[in-house]
């Protein structure tokens, strides 16, 4: 009798100590070296390419790159664009990094360097990565340091509808602010709406801030800005004058500001179906526009935001970004190896014909053949300057200030001066 | 509830030895440890979960509060009350206030009386209730997000459900401004609210109302009583119970609402329809300002709770106590 209540006693602190010890074990869930017994490494990827055909095509590189080197394993991990953000939030928090994950350079990348989470990549990859294209590095040198590998670069510029265009009698895309509220106000009076704007999402809006301060405060302030955390320049000031000019047009489709971007009734749509005649946006575009809209095939054109008069920018300093990958510290050789695979002619290739991505080396140029993307190229290999996007050079607190600020401004319940002001408390603040 | 496993006598080499009333001191002594220890054994799992997974998150957010904190290693720069202090000069989180506020007066009036008619309506025998009954709930049983991917389209300018229908009758209607002018916005997302929500409130009602005995009813009938004498001198008083319930309910959802804005509007247009929630989400996930956002969802806690105590203790607690009641001890 005895021995069955000890029997019982046992059980039950036996289901206690696995309760315990479950919690125990969850908390260092994932802290394997990726070192095994016969001598294979597992190194962990976590990429965004949620979307055909990058989807397949990475994982078919990934396949190849196994096969080049036979002990090593790669185990992906895609999500999706904001499930990734917030699932690294968390991973930085735990301090713990995939060896080889997706950065976009900039505010948040340098929060994981000053975590000492990420692994210092300059001295092992200089020897291959001089060669990649200059400005599609920028977005991850930080303090002179490499901290990631683009594999994309790309920039943000006016997607336009030529038909359209034509209909309302512009010959030649607008080279100058006013040249271009020209062309708005020509396109009203055709009563086509100039300009789909996703205001729901905020940082289509950013854009044309970060590019009008661009043009009329110039790169250096925009620096010193966020490095002084003060935005209080006048030439800021003046670009939300400028955007005010803009916005008293009334140039954005109905409903803008519950518009969001890829949705079917979004600003991409909008543009892909010919509701609109302009969208500011990146290289991905025309592909958005084709996937939630129409597309407009050959009627679409692109030229770059044009120069402020007496501004201090020129209108060949591009704003952008693209994507890259970084490595936890401590990574294994084979995730540096697997950086310098990505980066080889052979890959760049295969994801500029295949996924559309531009090309990060000038030998892999040959792969483009659409005159938009080409356009494009042509832009970024000219760029006398260039901009990250505000929302990832800046530390997170302040780029989602910006886009709160500036979707104010489009609004109407911030003036210039109060967006440079909130922007600069916020800086203060963080 | 364990003590039915244990075994009434334990023998063993070491009883032996003892005194008679030493021995049954030392069992029952013995006895009680055991019963302990089984009720801790059985409790441990679901403690260790609780406290892991509910208490010290919560309390470490209350800890959190009082720190500039991005998110990364442990918070180190204190600031005592200052995350609070912006908190209530800030425009957007006061908004917030104001906005739960005029959401929670809205369900109370309008959505809840809505269900409560519907509900009393569907407690005739009429053909076909059970019909109803299923289509006024099927909404409450639709996820958050695919209501709110629904109606963005439903309201969406142009070529949404909603303007073409007024187009095609005459009317402008507000030319797809439904979710993109501020002034209208938080009236449509009420819409919404309703659509959703209502059909819970129905059921709630439609349970008290099936469980007024047919007899008071029916006495009320015999003394002459028309139908608004019988809705309001029996039927009202009957179901207060539920409408305190679903009101607790209604109010403490309000406070929390955060899928259906977040998936509509994400609080835009430039915040006009924000929630607490919203606002919270925004510090915490987008500019990883957790400290800020631990402040927030502290200041949501501490207005529910207190709203919580005082509901139980100066509305529910006659329900408690079972005055008018055959609810004791159901829902709270």
């Amino acid at each position: 009798m005895g021995d069955r209540a000890l029997s019982r006693r046992g059980f039950l602190a036996a289901s206690a100590a696995a309760g315990l010890g479950m919690t125990a074990l969850s908390g260092c869930g994932g802290d394997s070296d990726g070192g095994s017994s016969d001598g294979t490494t597992t190194i962990e990827w976590w990429n965004i390419s949620t979307t055909e055909p990058a989807h397949t095509v990475w994982a078919g590189l990934a396949k190849k790159f196994e096969a080049q080197n036979p002990k090593v394993k790669i185990k992906i991990t895609q999500l999706e664009n904001d499930a990734y953000k917030t699932k690294m939030t968390s991973l930085t928090a735990s301090g713990k990094l995939p060896d080889i994950f997706h950065t976009w350079g900039g505010g948040v990348l340098q929060q994981q360097v000053d975590a000492g989470l990420v692994e210092d990549l300059t001295d092992k990859t200089k020897p291959w990565a001089d060669g990649l294209l200059s400005v599609a590095k920028q977005a991850y040198i930080l303090d002179d340091r490499t901290y990631g590998i683009p594999f994309d670069i790309g920039m943000i510029g006016f997607w336009y509808n030529k038909a359209l265009f034509k209909q309302a009698g512009i010959a030649e895309p607008p080279t100058t602010w006013s040249g271009f509220l020209d062309a708005v106000k020509k396109l009203k009076a055709k009563k086509i709406t100039p300009i789909a704007l996703a205001g729901k999402e905020k940082w289509p809006e950013m854009y044309y801030w970060a590019y009008l301060a661009m043009r009329t405060a110039g790169l250096d302030t925009l620096k010193k800005a966020n490095d002084n955390k003060d935005f209080t320049d006048p030439g800021l000031v003046q670009a939300g004058q400028h955007l005010k000019e803009l916005v008293e047009l009334q140039p954005f489709q109905k409903g803008f500001l519950g518009a969001a971007y890829s949705t079917p009734t979004g600003q991409a749509a909008t543009m892909g179906n010919g509701k609109a005649a302009m969208e500011l946006m990146g290289q991905w575009a025309p592909s958005v526009e084709a996937d939630s809209g129409k597309g407009l095939g050959a009627n679409l054109g692109f030229f770059p935001f044009p120069a402020v008069e007496g501004g201090k920018g020129a209108i060949t300093e591009v704003f952008g970004g693209g994507g890259g990958h970084a490595l936890r510290k401590g990574a294994p050789q084979a995730a540096f190896d697997f950086l310098k695979f990505f980066a080889s002619e052979a890959t760049d290739l295969e994801l500029v014909k295949k996924t559309g991505t531009l090309p990060i080396l000038p030998a892999a140029e040959k792969a483009l053949s659409d005159p938009n993307t080409k356009a494009v190229q042509a832009q970024l290999n000219a760029a006398t300057g260039f901009q990250l996007y505000l929302d990832q050079a800046y530390a997170p607190a302040v780029g989602q200030e910006v886009n709160d600020s500036v979707s104010a401004l489009i609004a109407g319940s911030k003036s210039p001066e109060q967006v440079t002001q909130s922007i600069t408390k916020t800086a203060k603040e963080a | 509830m364990t003590s039915t496993f244990l075994p009434d006598k334990r023998t063993g080499p070491d009883v032996a030895l003892s005194s008679p009333t030493a021995t049954s001191a030392r069992r029952r002594a013995r006895r009680r440890l055991a019963h302990w220890l089984t009720a801790v054994g059985f409790q441990v799992p679901a403690l260790v979960l609780f406290i892991g997974l509910v208490l010290l998150p919560m309390l470490f957010a209350l800890y959190a509060a009082f720190f500039r904190w991005g998110g990364f290693g442990m918070p180190s720069d204190y600031v005592g009350g200052d995350n609070f202090t912006r908190l209530f000069q800030d425009d957007v989180f006061l908004g917030d206030l104001w906005r739960c506020g005029v959401l929670i007066v809205l369900s109370l009036a309008l959505q809840l009386p809505f269900a409560l008619a519907l509900a009393v309506a569907l407690n005739q025998r009429i053909r076909g209730r059970a019909v109803y009954r299923m289509l006024f709930f099927a909404p409450y049983v639709l996820s958050e997000a695919i209501t709110g991917v629904l109606f963005s389209m439903i309201f969406a300018p142009d070529d949404g459900l909603v303007d073409h229908f007024l187009g095609s009758i005459g009317l402008d209607g507000l030319g797809g401004e439904w979710f993109a002018d501020p002034s209208y916005v938080m009236a449509t997302l009420f819409l919404v609210m309703t659509w959703k929500y209502f059909g819970f409130h129905m059921m709630l009602y439609l349970a008290g109302l099936q469980s007024i005995p047919a007899e008071l009813t029916e006495a009320a009938l015999i003394d002459g009583a028309g139908p608004w004498q019988r809705f309001r001198n029996v039927t009202l008083p009957l179901l207060a119970p539920t409408l305190r319930i679903s009101v607790f309910l209604s109010v403490i959802g309000a406070i929390q609402l955060f899928d259906l804005v977040w998936v509509i509007t994400q609080g835009g247009p430039d915040h006009h329809s924000e929630t607490m929630a919203v606002t919270m989400f925004q510090y915490g996930f987008k500019r990883y300002q957790v400290g800020y956002a631990s402040a927030i969802s502290v200041v949501m806690f501490g207005i529910c709770l207190v709203f919580a105590l005082a509901y139980q203790r100066f509305v529910l607690r006659r329900d408690l106590e079972g005055a008018t009641t055959n609810m004791r001890g159901d829902g709270k």
